[in-house]
Parts: C-alpha cells; structure tokens; sequence
C-alpha cells in the first residue's frame, strides 16, 4: 500500500470495485431468495439487501492474515472475503463441493484459507469466539486484527457484555462492526433496549466506540481504516456502529408484521447501491456502459455459481458421523 | 486410600497435587498452553489446585477471569481454534451451565459445522460432585449431560495417575476434553511414581479383578466401590471393579469382557438415575451382552433429589459403599 | 413462455393461499417485482417474480390454497413470439427444474449392534427361556437354541415340553408328541424333585362305597359318553380340601412358598406310548361336577394328542396321580417341582370292614399324600388326606 493505511482512496478504479462488490452481493443475494423459493435452498436463510455497505466497507480493509468471525447473515462477507461464489452457493445447495462441505447450510459459512470463522447461529455465539481468537493472536505478539461482525440484538446477551469487559479489561486486538439495522428478528430496537445508542454500551466498557452511517460505503470505509490502524496499532479494541437497514424480511418466511411498509420505502429511499451508484454518476466517475459491463459480469459469475451447485454431489450417507472429531475416517457408537 | 506402589521410586502426593503438576507440566513443555478460570491466579484455585503457579509462571499463562464463564469459555474456543491450547478451568460444574452454549454450539459442533476446516483443541477442567454440604447448587455430577454430546470427549480421573497423565494427553488432542475432578479427591492421598507421565484417555481400567460380579463405576464413586469390594470379598463374593476413567467415549471391549466373565453387574453412578450415565452403560450391556447375563442390570445412582444441606441426607442422597453392597448382594440372590 | 409457482418461504410452509393479484394479464412485470400477496401462517407476505416479461395468465384465483411449487401464472418472457396458448417452449433462463430432492435412499442405519452371543461357555439361553426351564424341570443343555449364535430362547424350552409355540406359527409342529423329548423332560424333573425336595408320606384308606353307590345312580340314565367318573370326585374333593389347608396348594420358589388362591389340579394322565403329563384343569374348585368331568374328557383327548397350550403345563398347584382300575392298590407320587404334594389315588379294592359296629365288605381306596416337608408335615398332611375322605363320603355335596 503506497497511501498511509487509514486514509480512503478515492481513485475511480477503487469507488467502482465498491459498488461492483456491492451490486455482487445484492445480485447474489437475489438469486438466493429465488431458489430458495424453489426449494433449492432450505433451511433457515438471512439476506444482506441494505446492508452490503457495511461488509464492502470494512472488509477489503482487513489484511489477508486478520480473522473474521460473523453472524447467520454472512453471506455479504463471506463473498467480500474471498471466499469463491461457487463454494458459497454449494454449500447453500447442501452438495459437498461447498465450503463447510455441504454440512453447514447458510447459516454456517467457514473458509479456513481466508480465516473466516463461520457463520453462528447463535445471536451474540460469536462474540467470545471473536476475544479468544484475538487473545491467542495477542499472546503470540502478533498484529493480527480479529474483526466480529454482529447485529445490534446482540447487545442484550450476557456475552455481549462478558465479551466488552474482556476486551477491554486484556486489551484484545478485536474490531467490533455492529451491524444496527434497527431489528432483532421481529423486535424493534426501541423496544427491546432502555439505551438505544449502542456506542455507548461499548463506551461505558473503555472501549473506544464510534457510530458511522451504514449506508454510505465511503464513510464505512473511511470509519474502518481508523478503526483497524487503531486496532493494529494499540493493541486495543474497537467498536464500530453502522447504522443501517434491512431492506429484506429478517429471513424468507417472515410477514414483517412488526414494521410499517412506509418505513421500508423511506429506508429503501437510501439505499447503499442506488445512492452510491448516483453519486458516481453525478461526479461522472462512471459510465452507462461501466455499470452494464458489471452487471454483466456478475449475473454470468451467480449463473456459473449455480450450475456448479447444481452439478454439486451429496455427500454420501455411510460419511454421516464423520467430521465429529478428528482423525476419524468412520465413526463407530461412540 | 492407598494406591499401589510402582516398581520404580515413588513419591507420596495428593490428587490435588498430581493435578497440580500436570498443569505445570503442561505450562512448562508447550508453550501454546496456558491456563485461564475464575481465581486460578491470585487466588490459588478454589480448591488450591493452582497455588503457586501464578508466581512460577506469570499473568500471560495463568490468568484470572472475570466472573464470565460463558465469555472465557469462549475465549478459550477461539485461542484453540487459532493454534493455542488453553486449560479453560470452570470452576464446578454447577456454574459451567453458564457456558452451556459455548461448550455445545460452539466447541462442540464447530468441526462438523465447518466441514473439518476447524477443529477446537481445548481442555475444560471441572470439579464436581457432592459430599461437602454445599447444597443444591453447588453439589451437580453432570459429567453424564456432557457425555451425551457427540463432538467432546469426557474424562473422569480417579486415581492420582490419571489425575497426572490424563491432562497432558487432553492437551494433544484436536477435539474439546472435558476433565471432571470430583471434590472428595482432592485431599486424597497416595503414592504413585516419581517419573508418572501421560496416560491414555480412552479406556477403562479394571481396578480389582473379580469372577462373581461386575461393579462398573467412575470418578469419586471407585473408591466407595472399592471399599465395597473389600467388604463383598469377607463374605466370599469376589467382585470385578471396573474404572470407566473416560466416559465419551466409553470403552465397551472392557466393560463386556467382564460381564461375559461374571454375567451379574451393578453399576455405580454419582449422576441422578434417572436418563444417567449409568443408562446408557446398561443399555449397552444388554444391547453387546444380552446371552451372557444371569440376571437383571442393577444401579446405585443419586437419589431423586436436589442434593440437600444436612450431612445425612446428603449421605442418603449419593451412593455410599453399603448400598453397593446390598445391591452387589441383592443381584446375586444373597439378600 | 415459463410459470410463476408458488414459492417456498421457510422450512415449515406447505402451502399459501393467494388473498391478492397485483398484476393482470397484459401487465409488463421485471424481476423483483411484487406480484402477488400470499397469506400463510405468518401472515399475508408479498410475493416476487423472478422472472421478468408479460403476464400471460392467471392459473390460480383468489382465496385458494394451494401447495409450493403449484403453478400460479404464465409469463411470457420478453422476446417471445406471441403463441396460442401452447405447451410452454423450451425456456431461456434458467427456468425451474424438477427440484432435486435430496436423495431419497433410504439412509444406510448404522450397522445394527449385534448382540453378540458371548463366548462359547456352554449353552446361552435368555432370561425367560432360563425361568421357564427352571420352572418345569428341563435341563438347559438338553435344549437346542434357535436364537443368535445358538443360544436358547423361550420358544425353544417350550418345544421340549412337547407342544407348539403359541406365538410362533411357523413353529407349529403336527400334532404328535416326541417321546424322547418328553422322557428327557421327566427325567429331569423327577431327578430334580428327588434331589431338591424333602419328601414324607402318608397314606389314609377311605371308605368310597357311599361314591360308587352315588355314582350308579347318576351314570345309570347316562350315556358312556356323559357318564362321571370316580377321578372327578377324587379331583373335586381334593381341590375342595385345599381351601382349609392351603400348604399344600401352591409354589415352592425362591426359596419360598407362594400359596396359590386359584387351585388348578394337575391330572396326570398316561400316553400310549409311554408319555405321562399333568396339565393343569383350571379352578378345580368352583366346577361343577359335571363341568369338571367335561373339562377333564377334553383335556385326556387332547392330551393324547398332543394339543396342550404351556398355561396348562405351566400351572397346577397340585396333582393328582391315579392309575385307574388297573393299577396298584396304593401309589406314591415323586412331586411336580414347583408344587409341594401329589395325591395318589390307587384301586378301588372290596375288603371287609367295620361300619356301625359290624364286618361288611365295602370299596376301600388308599389314598396317598406325597408333601413337600420344607413347607408342610406329617400332621398337615394327615389331617388334608382326612378332609379329603370325609368330602368323598358325601359325594352328592361336592
């Protein structure tokens, strides 16, 4: 990197590889909704529509050798990570050419070669993961950062807390990203929180917190290179808030009883691609035939993902107790 | 309680100690390990099984935690899955609930989730058990819920050289090792080798052979069992005593060779009766030796109740060596 | 042309019910479109096309319930020639194809545990076959097992003892017995009752005049085959007498006797051929006479016939041994283990004897009591084989 690490680069090249990244996960994130629609992809299935700034945002920050621990709706970052579309739509398939083998589904993304570390469904799981990786990282004089991607549900857990203090208190070199996208499930943040400014929480545990809008990749971006400079540097956690929305149902069957439509359309009125694809417009940074080459590109990247996971195999039902523990080629009753 | 002698030179030692050097050992000889619970520093241990490593060893390889069980045992799942090989001390199982989820969603499942990419290298040591008069929340043997879950390996050393080799052993392994401590063994004392090393964590041990009837039992409850033996063996009843020592997985090939030698077997099992560990051995013993039994598989369990706070009931409450007696007795039609 | 289906929205939806159509035919729709309002039991939720082109038509009305994957609409894509309503043209995009179940073989089960049948120690037979072979006096190692690795079952005892498995059709032998076995199974019972059980006897002379007198009279407008035989009222009389001295009515197990309420007499019945057995003629003591003679005629023949059921070999509390016109003057009976007493009923003999003070020639039979001295004594037993005689005396009561 020839610019200082915490300073957001502003070249065409790069403001188009944002919005490339971001068109690619909506794109993909579509297709998702369709086959699962046709019984392709079972399941439970959270889709990132509203929130692809975030994972675009933070992660091409991170290094190669820096951990990523995140949520059931990973598929954003799991795609921003590196981990190939084709392994990520087979393991949403089940096939065995997928990236957790097929064993995992959507919700239990993990790459071992890009250190990410699933895919939890369990809301808050991932937090006390996210602080023993970093310890481990810490104790061996590292600079590795671990980056945790959670939503703001996750606050009312006990190990959100467990998790803050620790951080703190060992000074672990962990970015926290909190995903706000104002609900957890069907609850609305105002109703299930007696502090709404989640910043604070972490604040209030010594570790240095921030907010920054969710919706606008540059300044994810730009709030990120601080954040991970900081991280890196100190040795000390971060918290970042990225207050954002959930364009989409928290998962495929949900009648979103619990939110107004008109709040969907102001949120929607916001939306990361669409404002961030005018803005280049409007500073002509980007041409017609840019966005077409993109788009083209991507649907012919999700078709290929299909058809690889389409032509995926299952894995066969006499390796079903294998990968319980290791080293063990058959599992006897044990 | 003694323990036998060994041909080369012995030292006489504790439980607690032997547990003790084992986690020295293991501090000293890996370096990726270290040791991590509520009050194992400063502290000493709550059982003062770590006293003194603190100073030996310093804050960075044993630390004392904030009371987060959940949030440290979670720290030690992800220092295991990044290459360390921490000693995550819960400090009894009554207060290891509180990391229920960690240790079943997380550490358990994380190499079948992830297609074998992960695995958690992690030991999680316990106490457990009653007998103290601490009452209902402190006095939990549920060493049988843990080893019901595929994914972990659960260990109950009983004799001073399993509490000295099994950690090491624990240590190596690429999968979550739970070790359960049981409390009325720590001030036990005993001689055992100066040169005692790892041992295996896969089978049992037949502590006592025998030809008229299989007492099959684990952790603190060998020793009462043992005692019983004594008494069964003055009225000509020559019972076999077998030590479980790991209980996930559980070593059959041992447990089924003894009945096939004595085809009577009560089991003995500090866990409440009922869905106990203990079932699950029955259950095996009639699947694998149904033809060779000749009579009915008996269980000296925990009785149906929360442990109570009065010594005799809390007597009455967990198997004692009478019990195991009349049952040893009782399953050989010599009321 | 494709078709706009029914779409799955989570694990555990079967089936929508269309409540709105946001479209109609002629309408131009692009993927992400909302096309349609689908209730299920979350709720209404909002329907998308993925597909984009020009409503077609309309499959489904409003208000129906169908299941996933029913069709809903035609879209004509874009770029289609306008068809008659045909059979849909092979699609450009990737339309939905038959969905790929997840493979329906049925999941190879982990192998079975097979109970392995233990080291070759001897014979291995189950629990019940063991209880049942103690019960009835048979020697393990004379049965062949039929279970896994040899080993013996319950059905497996029960074929020794001379009758079919009730349970088991296939196992059903005709009906004829196997003496060999049923020697065996003698044998060992009666080895059995000489080495585990006491025996003491007794035996009582009982004046049986007043029965043949009373017995003349009801046979004589009887046909042979109606006719009540001196055996009925021996069994009556005996069944009768074990109410007021209970020990001898029973089971000795355990180490234990376990008086028994019901009194099932065990007849012993000989077989052409050279077989003996007792079945049991249930609840002896409330038959009447003639029930009982009924019921003993049908057990003779079927016992000769070997069509037994293992309840009536299973249960006398006690038996009643009687050799018949032919026979001997006084028998004395090797007990049934687990009973505790056999009577034995010898040949009615005229001799001269003493009523009312002068010598008369009367039916004398000796009847013998062969008792079980871990549970009962001479005095019992002499006072049980006494209220037996005096029951016989007034054969028109029992």
């Amino acid at each position: 990197m020839t610019a200082p690490a915490d300073k957001p680069r502003l070249s065409r090249e790069h403001l188009l590889d944002l919005l490339r990244q971001m068109i690619r996960i909506r794109r993909f994130e579509g297709k998702c909704a369709e086959l699962y629609t046709q019984e392709k992809i079972r399941g439970f299935m959270h889709l990132y529509d509203g929130e692809e700034a975030i994972a675009v945002g933070v992660i091409p920050v991170l290094e190669q050798r820096d951990r990523i621990v995140a949520t059931y709706r990973e598929h954003g970052q799991a795609l921003v990570r590196g981990v190939p579309m084709t392994k990520v739509m087979a393991e949403m398939f089940g096939k065995q050419e997928g990236c957790s083998r097929g064993r995992g589904g959507s919700m239990h993304l993990f790459d071992r070669n890009s250190n990410f570390h699933g895919g939890n469904a369990i809301v808050g799981g991932g937090l006390p993961l996210s602080i023993g990786l970093a310890l481990a990282e810490k104790m061996r004089r590292t600079d590795v950062v671990t980056a945790c991607f959670f939503g703001e549900g996750a606050v009312a857990e006990g190990e959100f807390h467990e998790t803050m203090n620790l951080a703190a208190l060992w000074e672990l070199p962990v970015l926290f990203v909190c995903e706000n996208n104002l609900y957890a499930m069907g609850t609305a943040l105002v109703l299930s929180e007696s502090e709404t400014d989640i910043q604070q929480k972490a604040a209030c545990y010594r570790v240095s917190a921030e907010a920054v809008d969710g919706m606008d990749v540059v300044a994810v971006e730009a709030a990120a290179r601080r954040a991970v400079h900081a991280v890196r540097e100190r040795c000390k956690p971060y918290f970042l808030e990225c207050r954002t929305y959930r364009l989409r149902a928290h998962s495929m069957f949900d009648a979103q009883l619990y939110r107004d439509k008109a709040e969907v359309e102001v949120w929607r009125h916001k939306d990361p691609i669409d404002r961030f694809k005018n803005w280049l417009e409007a500073s002509q940074m980007i041409h017609p035939q840019d966005l077409a080459r993109i788009e083209t590109e991507i649907d012919a990247e999700v078709a290929e993902a299909v058809a690889f996971a389409e032509a995926g195999t299952w894995e066969p039902v006499e390796q079903l107790t294998r990968f319980t523990y290791a080293d063990r080629a058959a599992q006897t009753n044990r | 309680m003694q323990q036998a002698a060994s041909k080369s030179e012995t030292v006489e030692m504790t439980y607690r100690e032997a547990v003790k050097q084992a986690i020295r050992d293991a501090i000293k000889h890996d370096e990726r390990v270290f040791l991590m619970g509520e009050d194992v520093g400063r502290y000493g241990g709550c059982y003062a099984v770590t006293k003194g490593l603190l100073a030996e060893f310093g804050p960075d390889r044993v630390r004392d935690t904030p009371l987060s069980e959940s949030g440290f045992t979670g720290a030690g799942i992800g220092a295991a899955m990044a290459g360390m090989r921490p000693i995550v001390e819960l400090m009894t199982v009554n207060f290891s609930l509180l990391a229920l989820d960690q240790i079943l969603n997380t550490a358990a499942t994380v190499r079948h989730m992830s297609g074998n990419q992960f695995g958690v290298p992690l030991v999680i040591r316990m106490a457990t058990g009653a007998g103290r008069q601490l009452a209902a929340q402190h006095s939990h043997s549920l060493e049988g819920w843990y080893a019901h879950i595929p994914g972990i390996k659960v260990l109950a050393p009983a004799t001073l050289e399993d509490a000295r080799g099994m950690l090491w052993t624990a240590l190596q392994d690429p999968d979550p090792v739970l070790i359960f401590e049981n409390v009325m063994l720590y001030n036990m004392t005993g001689k055992i080798a100066a040169d005692a090393g790892p041992v295996d964590i896969e089978k049992a041990a037949v502590r006592r052979a025998g030809r008229d009837i299989t007492l099959i039992t684990y952790g603190g409850s060998l020793w009462k069992t043992l005692q019983a033996a004594t008494a069964l063996a003055a009225e000509n009843i020559e019972a076999e005593v077998i030590d479980l020592r790991s209980l996930r997985p559980l070593d059959d090939a041992t447990i089924m060779a003894s009945v096939a030698k004595t085809r009577r077997v009560v089991i003995i099992d500090e866990g409440w009766r009922s869905g106990s560990l203990a079932a699950e051995v029955a259950t095996r013993i009639v699947e694998q030796a149904f033809w060779s039994l000749d009579g009915p598989i008996s269980r000296v369990c925990s009785e149906e109740v929360p442990i109570p706070y009065p010594s005799h009931l809390e007597n009455a409450a967990i198997p004692q060596a009478p019990k195991i007696i009349a049952a040893a007795k009782a399953a050989l039609g010599r009321a | 042309m494709v078709e706009f289906r029914m779409p799955s929205l989570g694990p555990d939806m079967e089936a929508g019910t269309l409540v709105e159509w946001l479209v109609k035919p002629g309408d131009w729709v692009k993927r992400g479109d909302v096309v349609a309002v689908v209730d299920t039991q979350k709720g209404a939720i909002e329907v998308e096309t993925y597909q984009a082109g020009q409503i077609e038509q309309i499959l489904v009305s409003l208000e129906s319930k169908v299941p996933v994957g029913t069709p809903l609409a035609r879209i004509r894509i874009e770029g289609e020639a306008k068809e008659a309503a045909a059979a849909p043209p092979p699609v450009a995009l990737p339309a939905p194809a038959a969905p790929v179940a997840a493979p329906h073989v049925a999941a190879k089960p982990a192998p079975p545990i097979v109970p392995a049948p233990g080291p070759a120690v001897g014979y291995q037979a189950s629990p019940a076959a063991r209880r049942l072979a103690q019960e009835r006096c048979i020697d393990l190692s004379m049965v062949k097992g039929s279970g896994p690795g040899g080993t013996i079952t319950y059905a497996d005892v029960e074929l020794l003892l001379g009758k079919p498995a009730a349970a088991l059709p296939e196992r059903k032998r005709a009906p004829s017995l196997d003496f060999n076995a049923m020697r065996t199974a003698i044998a060992a019972a009666m080895a059995r009752s000489k080495r585990e059980i006491p025996h003491y006897y007794l035996d009582h002379q009982v004046d049986v005049t007043p029965c043949e007198l009373w017995l003349a009279e009801k046979n004589a407008a009887r046909t042979p085959d109606n006719r009540l035989l001196f055996a009925a009222l021996v069994i009556k009389s005996v069944a009768l007498a074990c109410h007021r001295f209970p020990a001898f009515n029973g089971f000795y197990r355990d180490n234990k006797f376990e008086p028994s309420q019901a009194v099932h007499i065990g007849v012993a019945i000989a077989i052409r051929g050279g077989g003996l057995t007792a079945p049991a003629l249930h609840d002896a003591d409330k038959l009447p006479l003639d029930e009982l003679m009924t019921q003993m005629r049908d057990l003779v023949a079927r016992t000769r016939a070997g069509r037994i059921r293992s309840s009536e070999m299973a249960d006398p509390t006690i038996t009643v041994s009687s050799l018949g016109e032919r026979g001997v003057e006084a028998l004395y009976g090797v007990i049934y283990p687990p009973q505790v007493a056999i009577i034995g009923v010898g040949k009615s003999v005229v001799r001269p004897w003493v009523v009312d003070g002068a010598i008369g020639p009367r039916s004398i039979v000796t009847l013998t009591i062969s008792g079980d001295h871990r549970v009962s004594d001479g005095h019992g037993g002499a006072l049980f084989l006494a209220e037996i005689g005096n029951l016989l005396q007034e054969p028109e009561k029992l």
